[in-house]
């Protein structure tokens, strides 16, 4: 499945995307709230770009505009080298799917495990008799590691994880290339954790399919990533390999992003430096003029201020967005 | 970094409850063999199952384990903010020689207005959201402190503040928490707990909502005011990267019953419970990125259907027969920790 038949490296291509949603601050006043400002980047078929950044920074926004769930406000989005229209963009549903965190609140709890994972293939008219819908959807289940038997059973009877996997599940049932998988860990206690990253990883090797993972968890999204591209106030400050990313980050977001994790290994934890930002995030209705990252940024120059640097390419694949670094 | 992670397989001495080597001073808190319940329409719920640890002045205990294994109600037990429903059913808290389970309610106010404090992820499960911060600070100090004028108070609320990173604190005093950004009501949250000097401050996940950049500002901030004040912090978190970051001392939690408690060290390093052993290979950590993480199977413990045995039998791959019907006991160590497995004991006779 998902031949690779279009002209294009890449099976996604984001050019200078923008969401910005009108705001209101007054009676007769709205301003444009600029969650996504110019975001470039692509995706390999079969690769697995993470998305991280701090909450508010336009994730999700970024997932969702891509699935046309929002009208973009400017930039192009090709996928496999067609450029997405609202014109099209009901033929494309099927190629792609998006995965959330909440797996709590995005299945319906009165319906079966079958009809859940069923409905997709009953609005794509995917099966010609009763027995193949049902064949289908055991299959589905079987790929995200779900009994059998749970088919019959209500979404609510199911733990965190089981709900994951029956979100998952449901996705795929329209065979996608590309799916957006929104924080879909997150809510996860760890032990449960792993096995849901694990079955992600599996999947991909299996199916071939496209992620973009969008995830907090900087270590989860190393882990599960070939690339990283972090976001900062509806932008995107750093892009590159995950290793690249996690051993020379450049971008100084980045290196205090990075230094802030905490690993689960007292010494290495213990010993690391950490860079602390001060204050808070501006807010995106009030963005700061030139480099977003300007007002905590300890290289900040008068430069920062005038202008917004854009990506630039360091080597390998390794972009980034600053004056001074 | 020479040091890299060798887990150590560690014999175990069948010598039960042996006390561990410990500091000079006596402990500041002591609990002893906790069991705290719920009464419900479906039955009792043993949300805390005989939990013991010792607490010190000047240190950070990390309470760490999976939602639900017990560890806010061993916290709310300390401080006996139980809900209506929940009873101390047996066992002992110990606060400097005497029971809080002795305690007035009258002595048990003072307690938790003086010598303990809790702070919660949820900042506003603490802040009142129709006072402005100034007038909830000043309460808080004219109450319990020595600050009795308003203006004393005042200048004194400015001074919490400042302590905990609160920028133009005159400003804050003046606005209402839904005024302030998530992290900001952290801090003032912090402040407020640390008005009255506790003793003890118990922070029950108080950094899981807030971003790592915003964490990072308020564990370091915490470590500071511990090492500042020399109080005693317990430190109550299901991430275990924060644990290894924040804590001396470690109890690994799980279905209401401590599984492991020892120094960062002895549980990162030289895990001895099956279930520690395992959340440590399940996590993605900085040497396993090219590998698959290694889950631990089966599905979260569920407190009305408890194991006979261990409580963690179900979803352990080395279970034994005595492991599904006996639970194990708490076993020193060599290295000074304690662990309640079964495995310890078998690999014990075994050699
Ligand atoms: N439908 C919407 N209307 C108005 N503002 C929105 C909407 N969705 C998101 N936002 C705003 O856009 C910004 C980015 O949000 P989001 O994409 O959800 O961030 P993230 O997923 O990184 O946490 C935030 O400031 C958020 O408040
Ligand atoms: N008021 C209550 N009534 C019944 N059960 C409760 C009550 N409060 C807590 N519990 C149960 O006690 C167990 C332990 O909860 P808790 O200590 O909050 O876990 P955690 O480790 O996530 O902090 C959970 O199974 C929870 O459902
Ligand atoms: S462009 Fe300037 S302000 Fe922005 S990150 Fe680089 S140095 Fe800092
Ligand atoms: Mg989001
Ligand atoms: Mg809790």
């Amino acid at each position: 499945m998902n031949t690779v038949n279009f002209n294009s490296e890449y099976l996604v291509e984001v050019e200078d995307l923008k969401m910005y949603f009108p705001v209101k601050t007054g009676f007769f006043k709205t301003v444009p709230l600029k969650a996504v400002d110019g975001v470039s980047f692509n995706i390999r078929p079969g690769e697995t770009l993470g998305l991280v950044g701090e909450s508010g920074c336009g994730k999700t926004t970024v997932g969702r505009t891509l699935l046309r769930l929002y009208e973009p406000t400017g930039g192009t989005f090709r996928f496999k080298g067609e450029e997405v229209t609202a014109k099209n963009i009901g033929a494309l549903r099927k190629e792609m799917q998006m995965v959330f965190q909440d797996p709590y609140s995005s299945l319906n709890p009165r319906m079966t495990v079958e009809d859940i994972i069923g409905e997709p293939l009953d609005v794509h008219k995917l099966y010609n008799s009763k027995e193949e819908r049902h064949e289908k959807v055991l299959h589905l289940m079987e790929l995200v590691g779900l009994n059998a038997e749970h088919a019959t059973r209500y979404a609510h009877e199911f733990s965190g994880g089981q709900r994951q996997r029956i979100g998952i599940a449901r996705s795929l049932a329209v065979d996608p290339s590309f799916i957006v998988c929104d924080e879909p860990v997150s809510a996860l206690d760890v032990s449960i954790q792993a096995q849901v990253i694990n079955m992600f990883e599996e999947l991909q090797d299996k199916l071939g399919v496209t992620y973009l993972f969008i995830a907090h968890d900087l270590l989860v999204v190393h882990h599960i990533s070939d690339r990283i591209a972090v976001m900062y106030l509806g932008r995107i400050v750093e892009i590159a390999d995950a290793d690249e990313l996690n051993e020379n980050p450049i971008h100084p977001y980045t290196l205090s992003l990075l230094s802030a994790v905490c690993v689960p290994d007292p010494v290495k934890a213990k010993a690391n430096k950490r860079i602390i930002l001060e204050g808070d995030v501006p807010s995106p209705l009030n963005m700061p003029s030139g480099c977003p990252f300007r007002t905590r940024c300890r290289y900040a120059t008068e430069q920062c201020a005038q202008e917004a640097p854009s990506l630039t390419d360091r080597g390998n694949e390794h972009l980034v967005a600053c004056w001074n670094k | 970094m020479a040091e890299t992670k060798t887990v150590k397989r560690v014999k175990a001495h069948i010598v039960p409850k042996k006390p561990a080597p410990t500091p000079d001073e006596p402990p500041v808190l002591s609990v002893q063999n906790l069991h705290t319940s719920f009464i419900t329409d479906s039955g009792e719920v043993r949300a805390v199952n005989g939990v013991s640890f010792d607490l010190y002045k000047g240190k950070i205990l990390g309470v760490v384990g999976e939602s639900g294994s017990g560890k806010s109600v061993t916290a709310y037990s300390i401080l006996q903010i139980l809900d209506q429903n929940g009873r101390i059913v047996e066992g002992d808290i110990v606060f400097r020689d005497k029971s809080l389970l002795s305690y007035s309610q009258k002595e048990m106010d003072a307690f938790r207005g003086n010598k303990c404090s809790i702070i919660f992820q949820d900042p506003m499960t603490s802040l009142n959201p129709v006072f402005t911060v100034g007038y909830q600070l000043r309460e808080a100090l004219q109450l319990h402190t020595k600050y009795k004028t308003k203006q004393q108070a005042t200048e004194r609320a400015v001074q919490l503040l400042e302590m905990v990173g609160v920028n133009e604190p005159d400003k804050r005093l003046r606005q209402y928490p839904f005024e302030l950004s998530g992290g900001m009501r952290q801090r003032v949250m912090i402040a407020m707990a640390l008005a009255c000097e506790p003793d003890i401050l118990i922070a029950d996940e108080p950094t899981t909502a807030l971003d790592v950049t915003i964490q990072a500002q308020i564990l370091e901030l915490m470590k500071d005011l511990q090492e500042e004040l020399g109080m005693a912090i317990i430190l109550v978190t299901h991430d275990l990267g924060v644990i290894a970051t924040m804590c001396d001392e470690i109890i690994v939690m799980y279905g209401g019953r401590v599984c492991e408690r020892g120094t960062a060290e002895d549980i990162f390093y030289r895990p001895c419970h099956e279930y520690t052993k395992g959340l440590l290979k399940s996590l993605p950590n900085t040497d396993n990125m090219k590998e698959r993480l290694v889950p631990i199977s089966g599905t979260p413990i569920n407190l009305l259907n408890m194991p006979e045995g261990c409580a963690f039998c179900p979803r352990c791959e080395n279970a034994m027969k005595i492991c599904l019907t006996e639970q194990p006991e708490e076993l020193l160590m060599p290295d000074g920790h304690y662990a309640a497995c079964w495995m310890n004991v078998k690999e014990a006779m075994d050699t």
